[in-house]
């Protein structure tokens, strides 16, 4: 453990955590690997942007090979209180990135006093992604989503990237990972620029379901343990994750409708 | 620092060293942290409303500080970059206030001593538990630290603010009632200190994970006019 430091002008990190921790010999993202490694990317995550905000879903399956490794994994989280990342890609790397981001937004606003706005925070993302090239060369790519509410413009935003760190907004939803064809297929139909928060959560939770029923590496609802798809809400108020329960009721409504009854 | 052709006792070098920084920390207005059941409160005249005197340094811990602004803002943040890598390294519940508040005398006893100039400010490094209970540690410019109970003021003034603070005091206190203590004790018998001129923040666990929460100047009117 490092002591308390001061930096000369020339040699002070700034507001930029990244370059604080590779100043302490803590690269998070090194990347000299002999070989290479196949670590896929199978997954369903998405983002949709609603009235007053953007929902952000994934499914919670990982895998290994043909094997179901996890059934309850996490790939949507709380980026700060006012946006998310979902995370599609190799698990170590993309877990990695997210909490090297999540300190990264945290402490650039406690240095400089106020938060970053939220094209900062996306470019910031595209910056770590460009720094996880090399390692994305040798297998373990990350393609993360990124979305949050904007106080400027108050409205919702989102952003996909690719491996590269390429960078692109997207106006009405985003998807990500093995199953984001099928699940980007259904949002495609069912979007409407007038969707409601709740709107939004149902057709996320029909684009996760008919990716899950297409694909074998998205997780569908698991109603015997309880698991279901993480669903998430950033609107004025915050971010918002919805219980397991919550994220249930929300299924339930979706086969009352696919049954045909209201 | 040699000077050739002069000798200087070190005791009066170490007394010109404190007086230099005593004099300048005497200067500025004064900082109070108060304990109340389930948080600490950390008020200070502040006319500035950018110019931070108290700050978040992690999930539990808030910073204040007095003296020369871009001397403290400085330990801040080596505060907030010691704490980060700390939880970065190993988890968020490894940090904690002691071992800051010993950085942070590390630090200063080590510019005071060996530096030509002594940092002009005093710190305050408030830590509060999952239940609310508060540690309070009070570091000087010579790197002197002292681990108070309940309350504790640093600042030109603090003498008279400490006396004011233990006589308020009372374990029974809430969140505006520290606040108002704080204030009160600041400003003393003869004068009122108006909320444009005050910033407060508190530590407190309802806030979530991040215990730390600033108040608004309108939010501090509302809390001092009770």
């Amino acid at each position: 453990m490092s002591s308390i430091s001061f930096f000369t002008p020339g040699d002070d990190p700034g507001a930029d955590f990244l370059s604080l921790l590779k100043h302490n010999g803590l690269d998070p993202f090194s990347s000299d690997l002999p070989g290479s490694i196949d670590a896929g990317h199978a997954t369903t995550v998405l983002a949709v942007r609603c009235d007053g905000g953007v929902v952000v879903a994934g499914d919670r399956r990982a895998t290994a090979g043909h094997l179901i490794s996890h059934r309850d994994m996490q790939k949507v989280f709380p980026a700060d209180d006012r946006s998310a990342v979902a995370i599609a890609g190799a698990a170590g790397p993309a877990l990695q990135m997210v909490r090297v981001f999540q300190l990264q937004l945290e402490y650039y606003e406690k240095i400089e006093g106020k938060p970053l706005t939220l094209e900062g925070k996306a470019n910031q993302l595209a910056e770590m992604l460009r720094g996880n090239l090399p390692q994305a060369m040798q297998g373990l790519a990350v393609v993360p989503i990124f979305a949050g509410y904007d106080d400027t413009r108050e409205t919702g935003r989102l952003f996909q990237f690719d491996v590269t760190g390429g960078r692109y907004e997207e106006q009405d939803f985003a998807t990500s990972g093995s199953g984001s064809l099928h699940a980007g297929t259904v949002i495609k139909l069912g979007f409407r620029s007038d969707l409601t928060t709740d709107d939004a959560l149902l057709l996320a939770v029909k684009a996760l379901w008919h990716a899950a029923d297409e694909d074998s590496a998205t997780g569908g609802p698991d109603p015997i343990r309880g698991i279901y798809p993480v669903l998430s809400a950033i609107t004025a108020n915050g971010f918002r994750q919805l219980t397991d329960d919550e994220s249930g009721e929300v299924f339930s409504q979706f086969r009352e409708e696919l049954s045909g009854g209201e | 620092m040699t000077m050739p052709g002069m000798y200087v006792s070190p005791e009066q070098l170490m007394q010109d060293r404190a007086d230099y920084a005593r004099k300048g920390i005497s200067r500025g207005r004064s900082l109070a942290a108060v304990e109340y059941g389930g948080g600490v409160a950390l008020v200070a005249e502040n006319a500035s409303s950018t110019l931070r005197k108290v700050s978040e340094i992690y999930d539990r811990i808030a910073f204040g500080g007095v003296g020369r602004y871009n001397e403290f803002d400085q330990l801040r943040i080596a505060g907030v970059r010691y704490a980060e890598l700390k939880g970065y390294q190993y988890s968020r519940e490894d940090v904690d206030a002691r071992s800051l508040a010993n950085q942070y005398a590390q630090m200063l006893g080590q510019i005071f001593t060996h530096e030509m100039k002594p940092m002009e400010v005093e710190i305050v490094v408030a830590e509060i538990d999952v239940a609310g209970t508060a540690e309070l540690y009070r570091i000087q410019y010579d790197g002197t630290v002292a681990d108070e109970q309940h309350w504790c003021c640093i600042g030109g003034d603090s003498e008279s603010v400490i006396d004011r603070l233990a006589d308020g005091w009372d374990k029974e206190l809430d969140r505006d009632g520290a606040v108002n203590l704080a204030v009160a004790s600041l400003a003393g018998s003869d004068r009122t200190i108006t909320a444009d001129e005050l910033e407060v923040a508190v530590l407190a666990p309802e806030n979530g994970r991040r215990c730390f929460y600033r108040l608004s100047d309108s939010e501090t009117e509302s809390v001092l006019a009770q």
